[in-house]
């Protein structure tokens, strides 16, 4: 475990902004305690300093996993998010999607959302945008990127892609030896 | 009576005195031994055996024998320098004369290692080796560093001080080092240098990873990552396109919107009086071309209730057109 060197550092915040904005701030000042991101086996893991300490007393090889895991990065240097994540997005979240309830499956089987699915998105949402999935509850379900912008969805026919899959919450089943 | 009595104290009072100062000194036919140090006297007096015998006496003859010795014992003592400490009178004993022995028996040799052993079994005895060999070149060196300390004192740079400057012997090191800072000391920093078969790139021009304390300063790592967040959020365009553009087509969207709103209301209210003001409003040429065009197109779909499917896409066109056109002539 190490902290992030500054380009690694950039290379996620630039991931993050993409939906959470300028809201990275809140994760990095928190009123609430000291908390960073530290690289573990590729995977940026984001933790209290606290737990940190604890995990000091874990040799390098038998640490699985400490806090929560943001992402992963790939051999060639760019930044994954992972679902794992999505606790720490969505409330931030700048740019939302919601999925009807009958798309809401085909989502969560980790499908791209069609515009039929799509029960509502936030206004002025761009293109390529990242953004947050959530069922009509209000429950967030996964992100995506946005295939289209909001403009554009209204006047596409209901069979193209309106968002594309990235990550859902049935990964935690699907790929759940994997996730950390 | 009188005299009597005072003689006779006087004369008791004479033996008392005499026996005081014969109770301090004591005689002997031979000297004590003393060994001051251990506080010990040794009487080497014969003893008669017949004040030994009997029982009352002889506990007399030893207790007075034993006051006497240690009489003699305490007024040895008295001749050493006193001192008074804390109000009592103190001697300086000298050193013990006498050995005696330890309380405990005395350790045992440690038992040979098993180096040892074999050494004693194979007759290997230990040398020892002297390090010293005199070195002709030594009093040059020392020139030379001393030359090098002074120069490194006033921060001159020396050339070639890397282990560069010519030597007797080189090692593989700085002969490798010497090498590398000879190909690169090109007017290109040796990348038109050509390279022998076999040769290894140079293993010093290698930059070293470095990483910070995993448990460090958090609070400066903190102000770095917002650092970092400031800078990029400066980075980003002021003017985003594709948002100016969407903006446009939404405002565009929504002003189309209201108008439509605003005509159908207002058909209401034109067809009681299209007589009179209808005509006069096309007059001031609004659009001749678009009333009648609009007029056939509403009717039908509009007063179903198709508003949506067929009048917006039509009238969309007609007024995206003039209004696209606005912008860019302003």
């Amino acid at each position: 475990m190490r902290p992030l060197t500054e380009e690694e550092t950039k290379t996620m915040f630039e991931k993050l902004s993409k939906y959470i904005g300028e809201n990275i701030k809140l994760l990095v000042d928190r009123p609430d305690g000291s908390y960073c991101f530290r690289l573990h086996n590729d995977r940026v893991y984001y933790m209290s300093e606290k737990i940190l300490k604890l995990a000091t007393n874990i040799s390098r090889d038998k640490l699985v996993s400490v806090g929560t895991c943001f992402g992963k990065f790939t051999k060639t240097g760019k930044f994954r998010l992972h679902i794992t994540a999505l606790d720490f997005l969505a409330p931030y979240a700048k740019f939302k999607v919601w999925v009807k309830p009958g798309a809401e499956q085909s989502f969560l089987y980790g499908n791209h959302l069609l515009k039929s699915g799509l029960g509502r998105i936030t206004e002025n949402t761009n293109q390529y945008q990242g953004v947050v999935v959530y069922s009509m509850a209000d429950v967030p379900l996964g992100f995506g990127v946005a295939a289209k912008s909001t403009q554009e969805c209204r006047r596409v026919d209901p069979m193209s892609i309106v968002v594309f899959h990235q990550a859902d919450v049935g990964e935690f089943i699907r790929s759940e030896d994997t996730l950390t | 009576m009188e005299a009597c009595s005072v003689e006779e104290l006087l004369a008791k009072a004479e033996q008392d005195e005499a026996e005081k100062l014969k109770s301090i000194t004591v005689q002997k036919e031979l000297d004590l031994e003393f060994d001051i140090g251990n506080l010990l006297a040794c009487d080497k007096n014969r003893l008669e055996l017949r004040d030994l015998k009997k029982g009352q006496k002889k506990q007399d003859f030893l207790r007075s024998l034993a006051r006497d010795n240690t009489q003699l014992l305490i007024n040895e003592i008295w001749k050493l320098p006193t001192e008074r400490v804390e109000g009592t009178i103190v001697a300086k004993l000298p050193a013990p004369a006498t050995p005696l022995p330890r309380e405990k028996p005395p350790p045992k040799p440690r038992p040979p290692t098993k180096w040892e052993e074999f050494a004693k079994l194979k007759g290997i005895q230990k040398k020892k080796k002297t390090n010293l060999v005199w070195d002709e070149n030594r009093v040059a060196r020392n020139e030379f560093n001393r030359l090098r300390n002074i120069a490194r004192a006033q921060k001159v740079k020396v050339p070639g001080a890397g282990g560069l400057t010519p030597k007797a012997q080189q090692s593989k090191d700085e002969l490798t080092r010497a090498v590398s800072v000879a190909k690169t000391s090109t007017a290109s920093m040796g990348r038109f240098q050509e390279r022998l078969p076999k040769e290894k790139p140079a293993k010093s021009s290698g930059k070293k990873r470095k990483f910070e304390p995993l448990i460090g300063d958090f609070s400066s790592e903190k102000e770095k990552q917002l650092e970092l967040l400031k800078l990029m959020e400066s980075k980003k365009p002021k003017l985003d396109i594709t948002k100016a553009v969407n903006k446009q087509l939404r405002e565009e969207d929504s002003e189309e919107a209201a108008a439509k709103h605003k005509r159908g209301a207002g058909k209401k209210n034109r067809r009681s009086n299209m007589g009179g003001k209808g005509k006069g409003k096309g007059g001031k040429g609004r659009g001749g071309g678009g009333k009648p065009g609009g007029k056939p197109g509403g009717k039908p779909g509009g007063k179903p209730g198709g508003k949506p499917g067929g009048g917006k896409p039509g009238a969309g066109r007609a007024g995206g057109g003039k209004k696209k056109g606005k912008p860019g002539k302003h």
